[in-house]
């Protein structure tokens, strides 16, 4: 069971990445919980400078940008 | 030739060189396409139509058949090496580059960093904060976050693609002169007590380590960020030549020329005070403000508009007033506005 944080404050940006987490998820059936963050004061609870962020099970793997579909999937299965 | 090459160069060179091989073949491509861009235009509009060199339409219609594609050509091109030279940059690294900077020398090297660190303006506030948490300047923070939009890179191709470089590089110049001073006036104002007191109270957990990137990444990131800016400006730039080719086919030489000529004092606070609810259509508004010019509006004016348009917007403000509050957000409007305004009284002064 993964964890699965987007963070981000709502923009489009962050729900581009939203979107295509939850897409990576259904094409590979990976059972995950995916949260938005989009309070500042949670979202700095990680070492974060530009959004959305990508947390993998605690660790944030990417942030100020939206890897894609492949990138995404190899982060979940690592 | 490709088999001279198969034989000559080892396979693990090979894949290395591909990346350069695509983007080379692309930039061959581009070029053979952008020099056909004119005969082109002349020939569906004079030969194909059989519209009459000199008449308002024919005018129109030629204006818009050459400026369409030249303008979107130059900004797929040219956005795509600015996004790769931006791979060399990250938010993180311009942290620590600020760390520990002086104000000054910290105010230049903050805005000269803001045009070339990617960040959406989404994230001005964990930019902020982590900024502030690391103990730069308050107003060093400001020369950063002023300069990002306000040397927009949309804006700086399409000045290229339409005045030339002479105008693309004053606006340039005077992006950085604009975000320095700014930051250095609210430096000075000591208005730390007006961020919101939850950002004292954070405390960032240190940085990440920056990624390392092939040339192959910088490249595939490059082109997905490029078709993201195009797909999401091109109609702007569409419509907005379209209006510029009627203005430009239609309105009289300089019937501008009085009220948004040099000698009208008053066009220039007014430009800036139009602009800055304008924001997302920066792309559309260029051509327009382009056939203006032709018909007598002056640079000095035109300039203050675009960077009023791209520079102070009111979604950015609304995010930033997370962190701020209403004073300082109020104190930078203000400096940032006078700043504008005072470049476009200068350029329309010096440049006539």
């Amino acid at each position: 069971m993964l964890s699965i944080k987007v963070l981000g404050s709502g923009c489009a940006n962050c729900k581009r990445l939203e979107t295509r987490v939850r897409k990576v998820c259904a094409d590979n059936d990976l059972d995950a919980t995916i949260e938005k963050v989009t309070d500042y004061q949670d979202i700095m609870r990680w070492p974060i400078l530009s959004t959305p962020g990508l947390v993998i099970n605690e660790t944030l793997v990417s942030q100020g940008r939206i890897p894609a579909e492949a990138e995404i999937a190899r982060l979940l299965k690592s | 030739m490709s088999q001279t090459l198969k034989g000559a160069v080892s396979p693990v060179l090979r894949a290395d060189l591909r990346p350069f091989a695509s983007v080379a073949v692309s930039a061959v491509l581009w070029l053979a396409a952008y020099n056909l861009v004119q005969p082109l235009a002349q020939w569906l509009t004079y030969s194909a139509l059989r519209l009459g060199p000199g008449t308002h339409l024919g005018e129109a219609v030629a204006f818009f058949l050459y400026d369409v594609p030249k303008i979107l050509l130059l900004l797929s091109g040219m956005i795509f090496l600015i996004t790769v030279v931006r791979t060399f940059f990250s938010p993180e690294r311009t942290r620590a580059l600020l760390g520990g900077r002086r104000q000054g020398i910290g105010n230049v090297l903050a805005a000269a960093l803001g045009v070339v660190t990617p960040f959406c303006s989404c994230s001005a506030v964990p930019l902020f904060i982590g900024f502030v948490e690391a103990g730069i300047p308050l107003g060093v923070t400001f020369s950063f976050l002023t300069a990002a939009p306000v040397i927009n890179e949309v804006a700086l191709v399409m000045l290229f693609g339409l005045f030339g470089w002479r105008v693309a590089g004053l606006y340039l110049a005077s992006g950085l002169t604009i975000a320095i001073l700014a930051g250095l006036v609210i430096g000075r104002l000591n208005l730390e007590r007006h961020v919101e007191d939850f950002v004292w109270q954070i405390h960032a957990s240190g940085g990440t380590e920056m990624e390392k990137l092939t040339w192959a990444d910088r490249f595939s990131r490059a082109w997905a960020s490029t078709r993201e800016i195009v797909a999401k400006v091109w109609l702007y730039v569409v419509v907005g030549i379209a209006v510029g080719a009627g203005i430009h086919g239609y309105v009289p030489e300089q019937a501008l020329a009085n009220i948004l000529g040099k000698d009208t004092w008053w066009s220039v606070p007014a430009a800036v005070l139009l602009g800055v609810p304008l924001y997302s259509n920066a792309a559309g508004i260029i051509p327009v403000v382009h056939a203006l010019m032709e018909k007598g509006a002056a640079l000095g004016t035109v300039l203050a508009f675009m960077m009023a348009v791209v520079g102070l917007s009111l979604p950015e403000l609304i995010i930033l007033r997370r962190v701020l509050k209403p004073t300082l957000i109020a104190v930078f409007v203000t400096v940032v506005a006078i700043a504008i305004v005072a470049t476009g009284f200068l350029f329309n002064a010096v440049l006539g």
